[in-house]
């Protein structure tokens, strides 16, 4: 039920969207989030619910450093 | 070293007394037991599932309600996963009525406005589902269309596991995609260690890790190891979308009591697709004697191997309650992983 798949916006025909999540590419509304063509989204039941922001991307690795390095503080 | 492989050992480090951490996401879950997490957690650490499954903490009663309106000729549109969910009696998939599966609200929509049928789309989900089902009334939908709103809230299911104390809890992992809708400042309030966390194993332990050091230094309040989908205030925009469409109400989840302000039902203005409202329905408590534990799996005091029908008398094939029936559900999940093993 929450489970919920990136992907990216290729195109935008009012509030749906086609978003390419790899292997697939599909309709996705839109109505809940502002976006343009090349921006990455969180789509869930059918729904942008989120767009990813990629400066706030940190890998796994990066933000285990940074844990690890406030607790030697 | 892989990543996990370190943060594993850090968190061996960390963990030197009883951490109980409770997750509520389905998601999670799957995760955890995919990868056989558990396995590689200091002994010292237990994680349980709480009740992180919309289709598994639906009583009896709303199902009940559901079947009565297919009984009466109307057309049922909802999710898959909610289709094996017992009701009193029978499910949706076993009434014999109109019932189809949709991927979202949007599918339910379109039915209603190719037939002449009355529609009911069945809407289950949290904080992650609930603005898309507001998007869908603002837009209107045909007259034929109505919606059975069974909607629940995270944080008021954690006040209350929290106020009841019988998990012994020392932490939350926050669900990830509720988050991302909601945020996490409404979780600042709760007086216990959380962290928000992703869905790849490595982003799960690393919510562990951050979870133990804020035990470790006696602590509270929230910390978000999921910043590439996760803000404090999240999806602004949908949240305000929900709002405006939905109010709370107080409502009963399977295996708790009513918990206060935890459901959502449409406002006055939209009461002409709410279907309890249209077709004079009400929903019925449902009081049935089993020995199935769901309600003890979905309050984190049980696992589902703990279970004497797990895996036995109840399988995905022949589901007694519903943590058997959804793929967000511990003792599916587990049954399917292989997890617990059989007691
Ligand atoms: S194994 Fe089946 S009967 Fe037992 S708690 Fe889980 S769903 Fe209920």
């Amino acid at each position: 039920m929450c489970i919920a798949i990136p992907g990216e916006v290729i195109e935008i025909r009012d509030n749906i969207g086609v978003v390419d999540f790899g292997d697939l590419k599909q309709e996705v509304r839109l109505d809940l989030v502002d976006v343009n063509v090349g921006d990455f989204v969180l789509v869930h039941v059918g729904f942008a619910i989120q767009r990813l922001s990629r400066e706030e991307g940190l890998e796994t690795r990066e933000l285990f450093r940074e844990v690890m390095a406030a607790m030697e503080d | 070293m892989g990543i996990e492989r370190e943060i594993s050992e850090q968190l061996h480090a960390l963990v030197d007394r009883p951490m109980n951490f409770m997750h509520v996401c389905g998601t999670h879950e799957a995760s955890i037991a995919r990868s056989g997490l558990r396995s590689v957690l200091p002994p010292m650490m237990k994680i349980v599932m709480g009740p992180g499954c919309p289709v598994c903490i639906t009583p009896a009663g709303e199902i009940d309600a559901a079947l009565e309106l297919a009984a009466d000729g109307v057309t049922i549109a909802t999710y898959g996963d909610l289709m094996r969910v017992p009701g009193s009696q029978e499910s949706l998939e076993s009434c014999g009525g109109d019932v189809r599966i949709v991927q979202g609200i949007h599918k339910a929509v379109e039915i209603a406005g190719r037939v002449k049928n009355e529609v009911v789309f069945v809407s289950v989900g949290f904080e992650t589902t609930a603005p898309t089902v507001a998007a869908a009334i603002r837009a209107e939908p045909p007259k034929n269309f109505s919606i059975l709103s069974y909607h629940r809230l995270v944080p008021p299911a954690m006040e209350w596991l929290l106020t009841q104390g019988e998990a012994k809890l020392h932490g939350f992992i926050l669900p990830g995609h509720v988050c991302t809708v909601s945020g996490y400042h409404e979780y600042e309030r709760f007086p216990v260690p959380q962290v928000v966390a992703g869905f790849e194993p490595e982003e799960i332990l690393l919510g562990f890790l951050m979870l133990a050091q804020i035990v470790r230094q006696g602590e509270v309040g929230v910390r978000n190891a999921y910043p590439k989908a996760v803000s404090r205030d999240g999806n602004v925009k949908a949240m305000a979308l929900m709002h405006r469409v939905f109010e709370p109400c107080d409502v009963e989840w399977r295996g708790f009591p009513v918990i206060p302000a935890s459901g959502l039902r449409l406002r006055d203005e939209f009461g002409e697709y709410d279907a309890l409202r249209k077709f004079g329905i009400a929903i019925k408590k449902v009081t049935k004697k089993t020995a199935c534990i769901c309600d003890r799996v979905l309050r984190g005091i049980a696992d589902p191997s703990d279970c004497p029908l797990f895996g036995r008398a109840c399988t995905p094939a022949r589901p007694i309650g519903p943590c058997m029936v959804s793929h967000e559900g511990a003792c599916r999940i587990w049954h399917t992983y292989h997890v617990g093993g059989r007691k």
